[in-house]
Protein backbone atom coordinates (compact mmCIF):
# COMPACT_ATOMS: atom_id res chain seq x y z
CA UNK A 1 0.00 0.00 0.00
CA UNK A 2 2.93 2.03 0.85
CA UNK A 3 5.10 1.30 -1.81
CA UNK A 4 2.32 1.91 -4.19
CA UNK A 5 1.82 5.60 -2.93
CA UNK A 6 5.50 6.04 -3.62
CA UNK A 7 4.75 4.56 -7.20
CA UNK A 8 1.51 6.85 -7.99
CA UNK A 9 3.25 10.10 -6.43
CA UNK A 10 6.60 9.28 -8.56
CA UNK A 11 4.77 9.10 -11.92
CA UNK A 12 2.27 11.62 -10.95
CA UNK A 13 5.33 14.49 -10.69
CA UNK A 14 7.06 12.77 -13.84
CA UNK A 15 3.78 12.88 -15.87
CA UNK A 16 3.06 16.75 -14.82
CA UNK A 17 6.66 17.47 -15.81
CA UNK A 18 6.36 15.77 -19.05
CA UNK A 19 2.99 17.07 -19.86
CA UNK A 20 4.37 20.43 -19.19
CA UNK A 21 7.04 20.18 -21.39
CA UNK A 22 4.79 19.08 -24.55
CA UNK A 23 2.44 21.61 -23.99
CA UNK A 24 5.22 24.89 -23.99
CA UNK A 25 6.01 24.40 -27.80
CA UNK A 26 8.58 27.61 -27.34
CA UNK A 27 10.38 26.10 -24.27
CA UNK A 28 10.69 22.79 -27.01
CA UNK A 29 11.90 24.07 -29.68
CA UNK A 30 14.24 26.78 -28.47
CA UNK A 31 15.82 23.37 -26.13
CA UNK A 32 16.27 21.78 -30.05
CA UNK A 33 17.47 25.16 -31.67
CA UNK A 34 20.48 25.68 -29.67
CA UNK A 35 22.06 22.69 -30.30
CA UNK A 36 21.01 22.43 -33.87
CA UNK A 37 22.67 25.70 -34.00
CA UNK A 38 26.14 24.59 -32.69
CA UNK A 39 26.25 21.12 -34.71
CA UNK A 40 25.23 23.54 -38.21
CA UNK A 41 26.79 26.72 -37.62
CA UNK A 42 29.81 26.38 -35.37
CA UNK A 43 30.64 22.78 -36.09
CA UNK A 44 30.65 23.28 -39.94
CA UNK A 45 32.81 26.26 -39.46
CA UNK A 46 35.14 24.48 -37.02
CA UNK A 47 35.54 21.10 -39.27
CA UNK A 48 38.61 22.85 -41.51
CA UNK A 49 40.69 24.77 -38.46
CA UNK A 50 40.32 21.67 -36.45
CA UNK A 51 41.95 18.68 -37.27
CA UNK A 52 40.96 15.12 -35.11
CA UNK A 53 43.18 12.20 -34.31
CA UNK A 54 42.20 9.11 -33.93
CA UNK A 55 41.01 8.34 -30.20
CA UNK A 56 38.89 6.42 -28.65
CA UNK A 57 35.79 5.83 -29.00
CA UNK A 58 36.54 6.46 -32.41
CA UNK A 59 37.90 3.60 -34.93
CA UNK A 60 38.38 6.47 -38.19
CA UNK A 61 39.10 9.61 -38.55
CA UNK A 62 35.91 11.69 -37.76
CA UNK A 63 34.25 14.91 -38.88
CA UNK A 64 34.34 17.29 -36.01
CA UNK A 65 30.24 17.56 -36.55
CA UNK A 66 30.64 14.05 -35.17
CA UNK A 67 33.02 15.17 -32.38
CA UNK A 68 31.00 17.62 -31.10
CA UNK A 69 27.86 15.51 -30.92
CA UNK A 70 28.03 13.96 -27.99
CA UNK A 71 29.49 17.39 -26.44
CA UNK A 72 25.58 18.78 -27.73
CA UNK A 73 24.19 16.38 -26.07
CA UNK A 74 25.40 17.15 -22.79
CA UNK A 75 24.71 20.56 -23.52
CA UNK A 76 20.86 19.66 -23.79
CA UNK A 77 21.21 17.94 -20.06
CA UNK A 78 22.69 20.68 -18.79
CA UNK A 79 20.22 23.37 -19.76
CA UNK A 80 18.00 20.93 -19.26
CA UNK A 81 19.03 20.47 -15.83
CA UNK A 82 19.44 24.32 -14.91
CA UNK A 83 16.07 24.81 -16.52
CA UNK A 84 14.09 22.64 -14.43
CA UNK A 85 15.94 24.03 -11.11
CA UNK A 86 15.36 27.30 -12.64
CA UNK A 87 11.58 26.53 -12.72
CA UNK A 88 11.92 25.52 -9.16
CA UNK A 89 13.00 28.82 -8.17
CA UNK A 90 9.65 29.96 -9.95
CA UNK A 91 7.79 27.14 -7.94
CA UNK A 92 8.74 28.18 -4.88
CA UNK A 93 7.84 31.80 -5.29
CA UNK A 94 4.60 31.19 -6.97
CA UNK A 95 4.19 28.44 -4.34
CA UNK A 96 3.54 25.35 -6.50
CA UNK A 97 6.57 23.93 -4.61
CA UNK A 98 4.28 24.06 -1.40
CA UNK A 99 2.15 22.42 -2.60
CA UNK A 100 4.56 19.21 -3.40
CA UNK A 101 6.70 19.90 -0.16
CA UNK A 102 3.47 19.27 2.02
CA UNK A 103 2.31 16.00 0.38
CA UNK A 104 2.55 13.36 2.71
CA UNK A 105 5.91 11.71 1.51
CA UNK A 106 9.74 11.98 2.46
CA UNK A 107 11.26 15.26 0.96
CA UNK A 108 14.07 13.10 -0.28
CA UNK A 109 11.91 10.97 -2.60
CA UNK A 110 9.65 14.35 -4.08
CA UNK A 111 13.32 15.65 -4.55
CA UNK A 112 14.63 12.80 -6.57
CA UNK A 113 11.16 12.67 -8.27
CA UNK A 114 11.13 15.75 -9.15
CA UNK A 115 14.96 15.22 -10.55
CA UNK A 116 14.04 11.84 -12.73
CA UNK A 117 10.84 14.09 -14.33
CA UNK A 118 13.35 16.96 -15.28
CA UNK A 119 15.97 13.96 -16.70
CA UNK A 120 12.92 12.41 -18.57
CA UNK A 121 12.26 15.64 -20.36
CA UNK A 122 16.24 15.92 -20.99
CA UNK A 123 15.95 12.26 -22.43
CA UNK A 124 13.41 13.14 -24.91
CA UNK A 125 15.33 16.52 -26.30
CA UNK A 126 18.01 14.52 -26.95
CA UNK A 127 16.38 11.96 -28.70
CA UNK A 128 14.92 14.41 -30.83
CA UNK A 129 17.86 15.65 -31.32
CA UNK A 130 19.93 12.69 -32.63
CA UNK A 131 17.13 12.14 -35.05
CA UNK A 132 17.75 15.43 -36.68
CA UNK A 133 21.55 14.65 -36.51
CA UNK A 134 20.85 11.22 -38.21
CA UNK A 135 19.58 13.23 -41.18
CA UNK A 136 22.64 15.31 -41.11
CA UNK A 137 24.64 12.10 -41.63
CA UNK A 138 25.96 12.09 -38.21
CA UNK A 139 25.39 8.35 -37.64
CA UNK A 140 26.05 5.77 -34.58
CA UNK A 141 25.79 2.01 -34.52
CA UNK A 142 22.36 1.21 -34.25
CA UNK A 143 23.22 -0.24 -30.43
CA UNK A 144 24.48 2.88 -29.34
CA UNK A 145 21.16 4.53 -29.97
CA UNK A 146 20.19 2.03 -26.74
CA UNK A 147 23.29 2.06 -24.73
CA UNK A 148 23.13 5.62 -24.67
CA UNK A 149 20.40 5.57 -22.58
CA UNK A 150 21.36 4.59 -18.85
CA UNK A 151 24.15 6.92 -19.68
CA UNK A 152 21.69 9.75 -20.27
CA UNK A 153 19.47 8.83 -17.42
CA UNK A 154 22.58 8.71 -15.07
CA UNK A 155 24.10 12.24 -16.67
CA UNK A 156 20.97 14.16 -16.54
CA UNK A 157 20.41 13.08 -12.65
CA UNK A 158 23.92 14.18 -12.26
CA UNK A 159 23.24 17.76 -13.94
CA UNK A 160 19.83 17.96 -12.68
CA UNK A 161 20.86 17.26 -8.86
CA UNK A 162 23.56 20.10 -9.49
CA UNK A 163 20.89 22.34 -10.78
CA UNK A 164 19.13 21.28 -7.46
CA UNK A 165 21.45 22.26 -5.43
CA UNK A 166 21.89 25.58 -7.10
CA UNK A 167 17.99 26.36 -7.10
CA UNK A 168 18.39 25.46 -3.03
CA UNK A 169 21.06 28.49 -2.93
CA UNK A 170 19.18 30.70 -5.23
CA UNK A 171 17.08 33.44 -3.10
CA UNK A 172 15.20 34.88 -5.98
CA UNK A 173 14.92 34.36 -9.64
CA UNK A 174 16.66 37.47 -10.89
CA UNK A 175 19.93 35.66 -9.23
CA UNK A 176 19.54 33.23 -12.02
CA UNK A 177 21.26 35.21 -14.61
CA UNK A 178 24.71 34.62 -12.68
CA UNK A 179 23.70 30.92 -12.67
CA UNK A 180 24.17 30.99 -16.03
CA UNK A 181 27.54 33.19 -16.21
CA UNK A 182 29.04 31.57 -13.89
CA UNK A 183 27.97 27.98 -13.88
CA UNK A 184 26.51 26.73 -17.41
CA UNK A 185 29.52 28.90 -19.33
CA UNK A 186 32.38 27.73 -17.17
CA UNK A 187 31.29 24.12 -17.26
CA UNK A 188 30.44 23.72 -20.69
CA UNK A 189 33.61 26.07 -22.33
CA UNK A 190 36.24 24.10 -20.28
CA UNK A 191 34.87 20.77 -20.88
CA UNK A 192 36.04 18.03 -23.40
CA UNK A 193 32.52 18.54 -25.19
CA UNK A 194 34.07 20.61 -28.00
CA UNK A 195 37.57 19.61 -27.94
CA UNK A 196 39.62 16.83 -26.99
CA UNK A 197 41.95 17.01 -23.68
CA UNK A 198 44.80 16.10 -25.94
CA UNK A 199 44.03 19.13 -28.25
CA UNK A 200 43.63 21.40 -25.17
CA UNK A 201 47.07 20.33 -23.63
CA UNK A 202 48.79 21.64 -26.67
CA UNK A 203 47.52 25.07 -25.56
CA UNK A 204 47.16 25.45 -22.11
CA UNK A 205 47.97 22.46 -19.49
CA UNK A 206 45.84 23.93 -16.41
CA UNK A 207 42.99 24.28 -18.69
CA UNK A 208 42.89 20.74 -19.99
CA UNK A 209 43.84 19.58 -15.83
CA UNK A 210 40.44 21.43 -15.16
CA UNK A 211 38.65 20.18 -17.90
CA UNK A 212 39.65 16.45 -16.83
CA UNK A 213 38.00 17.13 -13.27
CA UNK A 214 35.14 19.03 -14.61
CA UNK A 215 31.96 16.59 -13.79
CA UNK A 216 30.60 17.83 -16.82
CA UNK A 217 33.56 16.28 -18.87
CA UNK A 218 33.06 12.88 -17.35
CA UNK A 219 29.53 13.20 -18.15
CA UNK A 220 30.16 13.96 -21.88
CA UNK A 221 32.71 10.82 -22.09
CA UNK A 222 30.21 9.08 -20.87
CA UNK A 223 28.00 9.59 -23.15
CA UNK A 224 29.82 9.45 -25.66
CA UNK A 225 31.66 6.09 -25.44
CA UNK A 226 27.83 4.77 -24.84
CA UNK A 227 26.65 6.52 -27.97
CA UNK A 228 29.46 3.73 -29.84
CA UNK A 229 28.37 0.93 -27.20
CA UNK A 230 31.12 1.08 -25.11
CA UNK A 231 31.27 1.81 -21.29
CA UNK A 232 33.36 4.18 -19.83
CA UNK A 233 34.34 2.99 -15.99
CA UNK A 234 36.34 6.00 -14.73
CA UNK A 235 33.70 8.88 -16.25
CA UNK A 236 30.65 6.42 -15.01
CA UNK A 237 32.00 6.54 -11.51
CA UNK A 238 32.98 9.99 -11.39
CA UNK A 239 29.58 10.98 -12.97
CA UNK A 240 27.80 8.64 -10.39
CA UNK A 241 30.22 10.11 -7.21
CA UNK A 242 29.28 13.36 -8.17
CA UNK A 243 25.41 12.75 -8.48
CA UNK A 244 25.71 11.33 -5.23
CA UNK A 245 27.43 14.64 -3.70
CA UNK A 246 25.05 17.34 -5.47
CA UNK A 247 22.07 14.80 -4.67
CA UNK A 248 22.96 14.72 -0.72
CA UNK A 249 23.97 18.54 -0.48
CA UNK A 250 20.57 19.41 -2.65
CA UNK A 251 18.55 17.27 -0.01
CA UNK A 252 20.19 19.42 3.03
CA UNK A 253 19.47 22.32 1.33
CA UNK A 254 15.88 21.66 1.42
CA UNK A 255 15.43 20.28 4.95
CA UNK A 256 13.10 22.42 7.33
CA UNK A 257 15.49 22.01 9.95
CA UNK A 258 19.37 22.30 8.70
CA UNK A 259 18.66 23.73 5.12
CA UNK A 260 19.16 27.17 3.63
CA UNK A 261 15.16 27.29 3.58
CA UNK A 262 15.54 29.15 7.12
CA UNK A 263 17.26 31.47 5.72
CA UNK A 264 15.04 32.59 2.99
CA UNK A 265 11.97 33.89 4.90
CA UNK A 266 9.19 31.78 2.88
CA UNK A 267 7.97 32.40 -0.51
CA UNK B 1 -6.15 22.63 29.48
CA UNK B 2 -4.29 19.63 31.31
CA UNK B 3 -3.66 16.45 29.69
CA UNK B 4 -6.82 15.29 27.91
CA UNK B 5 -7.86 11.67 27.49
CA UNK B 6 -8.02 9.79 24.36
CA UNK B 7 -11.57 10.48 23.59
CA UNK B 8 -11.13 14.08 23.69
CA UNK B 9 -7.86 13.74 21.84
CA UNK B 10 -9.35 12.24 18.92
CA UNK B 11 -11.67 15.50 18.03
CA UNK B 12 -9.10 17.88 18.35
CA UNK B 13 -7.41 18.20 14.53
CA UNK B 14 -4.99 20.93 15.70
CA UNK B 15 -3.04 21.38 18.65
CA UNK B 16 -0.15 23.79 19.23
CA UNK B 17 1.45 24.05 22.05
CA UNK B 18 4.29 26.82 23.24
CA UNK B 19 5.50 27.72 19.70
CA UNK B 20 8.19 29.91 19.62
CA UNK B 21 10.54 30.97 16.61
CA UNK B 22 12.96 33.50 15.25
CA UNK B 23 14.53 34.27 12.10
CA UNK B 24 18.09 35.44 12.91
CA UNK B 25 17.24 37.01 16.51
CA UNK B 26 14.15 38.39 16.09
CA UNK B 27 11.08 36.65 17.47
CA UNK B 28 8.38 36.07 14.90
CA UNK B 29 6.12 33.92 17.03
CA UNK B 30 6.38 33.98 20.92
CA UNK B 31 5.03 31.21 23.12
CA UNK B 32 2.05 30.64 20.72
CA UNK B 33 -0.57 27.97 22.24
CA UNK B 34 -4.12 26.85 20.87
CA UNK B 35 -5.92 24.41 19.54
CA UNK B 36 -9.16 23.88 17.29
CA UNK B 37 -11.57 20.98 17.65
CA UNK B 38 -13.04 19.07 14.19
CA UNK B 39 -16.26 20.87 13.06
CA UNK B 40 -14.90 24.48 14.00
CA UNK B 41 -13.63 27.62 12.23
CA UNK B 42 -11.11 29.65 13.65
CA UNK B 43 -10.41 32.65 12.39
CA UNK B 44 -7.18 33.68 12.83
CA UNK B 45 -6.66 37.44 12.84
CA UNK B 46 -3.52 39.96 13.23
CA UNK B 47 -2.29 42.70 11.21
CA UNK B 48 0.89 42.47 8.95
CA UNK B 49 3.90 41.20 10.35
CA UNK B 50 2.08 39.60 13.11
CA UNK B 51 3.57 36.29 12.50
CA UNK B 52 0.65 34.81 10.48
CA UNK B 53 2.59 33.53 7.73
CA UNK B 54 5.28 32.13 10.03
CA UNK B 55 2.65 29.78 11.28
CA UNK B 56 1.38 28.69 8.43
CA UNK B 57 4.98 27.90 7.57
CA UNK B 58 5.36 25.72 10.55
CA UNK B 59 2.49 23.76 9.94
CA UNK B 60 2.52 22.83 6.61
CA UNK B 61 6.69 22.20 7.94
CA UNK B 62 8.24 24.45 5.07
CA UNK B 63 10.41 25.45 8.49
CA UNK B 64 11.29 23.34 11.24
CA UNK B 65 9.85 23.83 14.53
CA UNK B 66 12.62 24.39 17.35
CA UNK B 67 10.74 25.53 20.58
CA UNK B 68 7.15 24.12 20.92
CA UNK B 69 4.78 21.24 19.69
CA UNK B 70 2.78 21.35 16.68
CA UNK B 71 0.35 18.29 16.32
CA UNK B 72 -1.92 17.27 13.78
CA UNK B 73 -4.33 14.48 15.07
CA UNK B 74 -2.55 13.76 17.53
CA UNK B 75 0.67 13.06 15.83
CA UNK B 76 3.72 15.26 16.08
CA UNK B 77 4.57 16.93 13.17
CA UNK B 78 8.31 16.47 13.36
CA UNK B 79 8.24 12.91 14.48
CA UNK B 80 5.95 11.63 12.57
CA UNK B 81 5.71 14.36 9.63
CA UNK B 82 4.31 12.15 6.90
CA UNK B 83 1.02 10.74 8.90
CA UNK B 84 0.03 14.50 10.23
CA UNK B 85 1.04 15.74 7.00
CA UNK B 86 -2.04 13.43 5.24
CA UNK B 87 -4.22 14.82 7.53
CA UNK B 88 -3.90 18.28 6.69
CA UNK B 89 -5.36 20.52 3.80
CA UNK B 90 -3.87 23.98 2.53
CA UNK B 91 -4.62 26.75 0.04
CA UNK B 92 -1.74 28.84 -0.24
CA UNK B 93 -2.79 32.54 -0.79
CA UNK B 94 -1.12 33.33 -3.64
CA UNK B 95 -2.29 30.75 -6.86
CA UNK B 96 -0.46 27.19 -6.70
CA UNK B 97 -1.77 25.85 -9.67
CA UNK B 98 -0.16 25.30 -12.92
CA UNK B 99 -2.07 27.70 -15.58
CA UNK B 100 -1.61 25.72 -18.62
CA UNK B 101 -2.94 22.61 -17.30
CA UNK B 102 -6.67 21.99 -17.19
CA UNK B 103 -8.79 21.42 -13.49
CA UNK B 104 -8.69 17.85 -13.99
CA UNK B 105 -5.28 17.19 -14.79
CA UNK B 106 -4.42 19.95 -11.27
CA UNK B 107 -6.25 17.51 -9.49
CA UNK B 108 -5.12 14.19 -10.70
CA UNK B 109 -1.66 15.40 -10.38
CA UNK B 110 -2.44 16.32 -6.36
CA UNK B 111 -4.16 12.64 -6.06
CA UNK B 112 -1.24 11.53 -7.18
CA UNK B 113 0.84 13.24 -4.64
CA UNK B 114 -1.43 11.53 -1.89
CA UNK B 115 -1.22 8.18 -3.35
CA UNK B 116 -4.89 7.78 -4.22
CA UNK B 117 -5.72 5.30 -7.16
CA UNK B 118 -7.54 6.22 -10.40
CA UNK B 119 -10.94 5.19 -9.71
CA UNK B 120 -11.28 6.45 -5.76
CA UNK B 121 -9.41 9.68 -7.16
CA UNK B 122 -11.89 10.39 -9.94
CA UNK B 123 -14.88 9.58 -7.39
CA UNK B 124 -13.19 12.19 -4.97
CA UNK B 125 -12.66 15.23 -7.87
CA UNK B 126 -16.40 14.59 -8.84
CA UNK B 127 -17.41 14.71 -5.41
CA UNK B 128 -15.27 17.78 -4.94
CA UNK B 129 -15.79 19.68 -7.76
CA UNK B 130 -19.48 19.28 -7.73
CA UNK B 131 -20.02 20.17 -4.50
CA UNK B 132 -18.46 23.68 -5.70
CA UNK B 133 -20.35 23.17 -8.90
CA UNK B 134 -16.92 23.09 -11.05
CA UNK B 135 -17.76 19.79 -12.34
CA UNK B 136 -18.50 20.82 -15.92
CA UNK B 137 -15.47 22.85 -15.99
CA UNK B 138 -13.17 20.03 -15.15
CA UNK B 139 -11.58 20.08 -19.17
CA UNK B 140 -10.45 24.14 -18.70
CA UNK B 141 -7.58 25.39 -18.53
CA UNK B 142 -6.66 27.18 -15.28
CA UNK B 143 -5.65 30.21 -17.36
CA UNK B 144 -9.48 30.46 -18.72
CA UNK B 145 -10.74 30.75 -15.03
CA UNK B 146 -11.71 33.74 -13.38
CA UNK B 147 -9.92 34.48 -9.93
CA UNK B 148 -13.06 33.02 -7.94
CA UNK B 149 -13.16 29.71 -9.64
CA UNK B 150 -9.27 29.09 -9.55
CA UNK B 151 -9.82 29.84 -5.73
CA UNK B 152 -13.09 26.72 -6.06
CA UNK B 153 -10.75 24.38 -7.25
CA UNK B 154 -8.10 25.05 -5.31
CA UNK B 155 -10.28 24.75 -2.19
CA UNK B 156 -11.18 21.39 -4.07
CA UNK B 157 -8.34 20.30 -4.55
CA UNK B 158 -7.43 21.00 -0.78
CA UNK B 159 -10.34 18.48 0.10
CA UNK B 160 -9.81 15.86 -2.08
CA UNK B 161 -7.76 13.42 0.11
CA UNK B 162 -10.50 14.28 3.07
CA UNK B 163 -8.45 16.41 5.49
CA UNK B 164 -8.77 16.99 9.27
CA UNK B 165 -7.49 20.24 9.16
CA UNK B 166 -8.25 22.60 6.41
CA UNK B 167 -5.69 25.89 6.31
CA UNK B 168 -6.57 28.95 4.30
CA UNK B 169 -4.53 31.47 4.07
CA UNK B 170 -6.26 34.43 2.97
CA UNK B 171 -7.91 32.96 0.28
CA UNK B 172 -10.38 35.55 -0.50
CA UNK B 173 -8.00 38.33 -1.28
CA UNK B 174 -8.72 39.87 -4.55
CA UNK B 175 -12.15 38.69 -5.19
CA UNK B 176 -15.06 40.11 -6.12
CA UNK B 177 -17.74 39.93 -3.56
CA UNK B 178 -20.33 37.37 -4.41
CA UNK B 179 -17.39 34.79 -5.20
CA UNK B 180 -16.69 35.68 -1.48
CA UNK B 181 -19.81 35.45 0.42
CA UNK B 182 -19.76 31.92 -1.74
CA UNK B 183 -16.57 30.76 -0.56
CA UNK B 184 -17.10 32.10 3.26
CA UNK B 185 -20.67 29.93 3.37
CA UNK B 186 -18.97 27.39 1.78
CA UNK B 187 -16.32 26.81 3.77
CA UNK B 188 -18.80 27.17 7.37
CA UNK B 189 -21.04 24.93 5.83
CA UNK B 190 -18.21 22.11 5.48
CA UNK B 191 -16.95 22.52 8.22
CA UNK B 192 -20.28 21.34 9.83
CA UNK B 193 -21.06 19.00 7.45
CA UNK B 194 -17.84 16.90 7.56
CA UNK B 195 -16.54 17.69 10.81
CA UNK B 196 -13.87 19.25 9.65
CA UNK B 197 -11.92 21.75 11.52
CA UNK B 198 -10.71 25.40 9.60
CA UNK B 199 -8.26 27.79 10.52
CA UNK B 200 -8.18 30.49 8.57
CA UNK B 201 -6.23 33.61 8.16
CA UNK B 202 -7.92 36.86 7.14
CA UNK B 203 -7.79 40.59 7.39
CA UNK B 204 -11.47 40.39 6.19
CA UNK B 205 -14.08 40.93 10.05
CA UNK B 206 -16.71 40.43 7.49
CA UNK B 207 -16.19 37.03 7.04
CA UNK B 208 -16.28 35.66 10.57
CA UNK B 209 -19.80 34.07 11.84
CA UNK B 210 -20.86 34.99 15.67
CA UNK B 211 -19.97 30.91 16.33
CA UNK B 212 -16.22 31.21 15.10
CA UNK B 213 -13.17 30.64 17.06
CA UNK B 214 -10.79 33.53 17.15
CA UNK B 215 -7.21 33.69 17.60
CA UNK B 216 -6.05 37.24 17.54
CA UNK B 217 -2.17 37.43 17.12
CA UNK B 218 -0.09 40.73 17.42
CA UNK B 219 4.00 41.18 16.99
CA UNK B 220 4.19 36.91 17.62
CA UNK B 221 2.05 36.71 20.92
CA UNK B 222 -1.63 35.47 21.01
CA UNK B 223 -3.66 38.31 22.53
CA UNK B 224 -6.28 36.70 23.38
CA UNK B 225 -8.22 33.15 21.85
CA UNK B 226 -12.09 31.97 22.82
CA UNK B 227 -15.59 32.52 20.83
CA UNK B 228 -16.25 35.63 19.17
CA UNK B 229 -18.28 36.55 22.10
CA UNK B 230 -15.66 35.40 24.58
CA UNK B 231 -13.01 37.72 22.93
CA UNK B 232 -15.45 40.81 22.64
CA UNK B 233 -15.57 40.15 26.67
CA UNK B 234 -12.34 40.25 27.28
CA UNK B 235 -11.96 43.61 24.92
CA UNK B 236 -15.24 44.91 26.86
CA UNK B 237 -16.53 45.79 23.19
CA UNK B 238 -19.48 45.00 21.46
CA UNK B 239 -18.17 44.06 17.33
CA UNK B 240 -15.02 42.77 16.81
CA UNK B 241 -13.45 45.84 14.35
CA UNK B 242 -13.08 47.68 17.99
CA UNK B 243 -12.04 44.27 19.95
CA UNK B 244 -9.23 43.77 17.07
CA UNK B 245 -8.18 47.48 17.32
CA UNK B 246 -7.79 47.71 20.63
CA UNK B 247 -6.11 44.20 21.10
CA UNK B 248 -3.04 45.23 18.55
CA UNK B 249 -3.15 48.94 19.47
CA UNK B 250 -2.22 47.76 23.15
CA UNK B 251 -5.23 50.00 24.46
CA UNK B 252 -7.08 47.96 26.23
CA UNK B 253 -10.80 48.86 27.05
Amino acid sequence: MNMLHYWRAMWGIIGRELWRFITQRERFISALVRPLVWLFVFAAGFRSALGLAITPPYETYILYEVYITPGLIGMIQLFNGMQSSLSMVYDREMGSMRILMVSPLPRWFLLLSKLLAGTGVSILQVYVFLVVAWFYDIHAPWQGYLSILPALILSGLMLGALGLLLSSFIKQLENFAGVMNFVIFPMFFMSTALYPLWKMKESSVPLSIIAQYNPFSQAVELIRFALYGQFNQTAFIYVFVAFLIFMSTAIMGYNPSKGMMMKKGGA
Amino acid sequence: MGCCGKTMKTDLALSIENLSFSYSGKKALDQVSFDIHSGKCAFLLGPNGAGKSTLFSLITRLYDTREGRIELCGFDIKQHTQKALAKLGVVFQQTTLDMDLTVMQNLRYHTALQGMGRKQALQCIQQSLERLSMFDRRFEKIRQLNGGHRRRVEIARALLHKPALLLLDEPTVGLDVPSRLAIVEYVHQLAIDEKLAVLWASHLIDEIYPDDHLIVLHKGQIKAKGTVNEVLGITNTSIIQDAFYNLTQGVRA
